[in-house]
């Protein structure tokens, strides 16, 4: 059964690709470092310090604007980890809250009285509670009434770390909104084309797979982007519950060295630099899309 | 004729500044008012906390009320916290700081620093048993709390765990994280966790309190006002604090309030 949008596919296959191909270089590298600790090549002693380690060490010599990881190897890697907990915890987030959207509102709209209410309830759980309680409710409250696991070190760990509790938190929280961009995109899809595929024999999920949602998804781009950019900026708030992301990482740095200037503006580079390749990202995806004569 | 104004402003306002130098936080001054003002922590236990009543008491407290009768003055205790205290000492508020202060080279450009220093305190860490830490290079590659942007925090990482610290910014947090498994130790002062310990025993049987010897001990010092610290004021603070030492009084207030004897004090005693 072919679906119905097949235009444009030369550009729009050629940028799949691409997205996919850095996702899966972007993936790899931070699952490596993730599961094997180290990274597969060092960038700090490998080429940020050697490229810029002598101007900056003298520029806090000479200016007293202490750039501290671009010189020294500890902090350097410090940070380049903790933007790298941000990148993969922002990516994990990203996929699954998109995941959940998808789902729950194939969940809302279902026959079964039981699934809608399911995702009603999910909605009111995770949309009305901000989630900086979110994450502490799940890491302190939760977390210490799952089942443990013995370590090699003598002590029993909790199931879930403060990586995971973020990232189960961040995906829930932004998937109750995703649910309703993706409602809202649905509903905008036209009842006649639903039925017009109904008539040509497609079963419920196939109208919803092959008809529905991808009219769907195009109405819904640009406040699915405004919500992912939103989920990316949140994942600042895992530094309550010890995740050694940038924030994290950048206030251990300030409070040893007391440079919070260098650090705060470093804050604001990353994530301006992190948003706007996400909302590249988005507006390519969004023009890939686009079928000639539909929307706008 | 404007300069000249500018110029009496000037000079009134030093004579002030001298006079108020010259009279304020001496001896004859506190026995003139018959109330010698002390600040003290209220919220650091043992050294200085609130009791039952919402009176201040603790170790300190304690001190402060022989210093008061040994001027035979009436003693009034002012709570202070580590924004402040140095702030009602310049502004003649309080005569006498002793607030669990940390001596460093900025602090005493700000406050009249009495030595002997009269207490110190050092890095520990509240353990699980079955992680069988004894020192800090037993935490390498085990997961620590801490507290966010505690000073031994980078050393921590960089020469022992080898990995984040699990960090939370306040004590109830890492607590919970530490009960809750997320990591095997608590890292933070000595005296405090000692103290966690012996009045919380049931709460925290299963770990005990490790000193980090690789962490120096950081000495506290009890303060008057910068111009006071070479007056008789001063001087007389720093022979009372070499006589609370050389007598032991030191280590019984401590005893009395933590439940024990600390290294420093026992060495800084003999």
């Amino acid at each position: 059964m072919a679906s119905i949008v097949t235009a444009d596919s030369g550009s729009s296959n050629r940028f799949y690709f691409w997205i996919a191909a850095a996702a899966l270089v972007v993936f790899a590298y931070f699952a490596w470092t993730k599961l094997f600790g180290l990274a597969p090549v060092n960038i700090c002693t490998g080429a940020i310090i050697p490229l810029l380690g002598g101007i900056t060490r003298s520029l806090n010599e000479t200016a007293g604007i202490n750039i501290i990881y671009l010189y020294e190897p500890f902090e350097c890697q410090r940070m380049l980890n903790g933007m790298g907990t941000t990148i993969y915890l922002s990516f994990v987030c990203v996929i699954a809250s998109t995941i959940i959207g998808v789902l729950g509102a194939w969940a809302q709209m279902s026959n079964s009285k039981i699934l809608r209410n399911i995702a009603a309830g999910y909605i009111q759980f995770f949309r009305n509670t901000p989630p900086l309680v979110q994450m502490y409710f799940f890491f302190f409250a939760l977390s210490p009434l799952l089942p443990r696991i013995m370590t090699d070190y003598g002590v029993a760990r909790p199931m879930f770390d403060s990586f995971t509790w973020a990232a189960i938190s961040l995906s829930f929280f932004a998937g109750a909104f995703n649910v309703e961009i993706f409602r809202s995109g649905i509903e905008a899809v036209p009842r006649t084309m639903t039925e017009a595929a109904e008539a040509l024999g497609y079963t419920r999920p196939q109208v919803f797979r092959n008809v529905v949602l991808p009219l769907a998804l195009r109405v819904c781009i640009p406040s699915l982007t405004n919500n992912l950019v939103n989920l990316v900026k949140t994942t600042t708030l895992a530094f309550a519950i010890s995740v050694p992301e940038t924030l994290f990482v950048a206030n251990q740095i300030w409070s040893d060295r007391v440079n919070v200037f260098e650090m705060m503006v470093t804050l604001f580079v990353f994530y301006i630099g992190l948003v706007a390749v996400l909302v590249w990202m988005m507006e390519r995806w969004e023009k890939a899309m686009r079928i000639p004569g539909y929307g706008r | 004729m404007k300069h000249g104004f500018k110029i009496f402003g000037v000079i009134g306002f030093a004579a002030c500044m001298l006079t108020g130098i010259a009279v304020a936080g001496t001896i004859e001054d506190i026995k003139k008012k018959g109330t010698l003002v002390v600040g003290t922590k209220a919220d650091y236990p043992p050294y200085g906390m609130l009791d039952s009543t919402g009176k201040i008491v603790g170790m300190e407290p304690d001190m402060a009320a022989d210093v008061a009768k040994r001027l035979g003055v009436k003693l009034e205790l002012v709570p202070t916290v580590a924004s402040n205290r140095m702030q009602f000492l310049q502004q003649g508020k309080i005569d006498l700081m002793i607030s669990t202060m940390s001596v460093n080279d900025e602090r005493k450009k700000a406050v009249g620093i009495i030595e002997p220093y009269y207490y110190a305190g050092g890095v520990a860490i509240l353990v699980n048993k079955a992680a069988n830490v004894k020192s800090a290079a037993d935490l390498k590659g085990k997961p620590v709390c801490a507290i966010q942007g505690a000073f031994y925090n980078n050393r921590i990482q960089s020469e022992f765990t080898g990995q984040d610290l699990v960090a939370f910014k306040g004590v109830p947090e890492n607590e919970a994280a530490l009960l809750g498994g997320q990591c095997v130790g608590f890292v933070y002062d000595d005296v405090l966790l000692i103290y966690k310990k012996t009045a919380d025993g049931e709460k925290w049987k299963d770990y005990d309190v490790v000193a980090l010897k690789e962490f120096d001990p950081v000495p506290w010092g009890l303060a008057v006002k910068l111009e006071d610290k070479d007056t008789e004021w001063g001087k007389f603070m720093a022979a009372t604090t070499a006589e609370w030492l050389k007598s032991g009084t030191l280590l019984a207030l401590e005893k009395k309030w933590l439940g024990q004897n600390t290294e420093w004090l026992i060495n800084a005693s003999k």
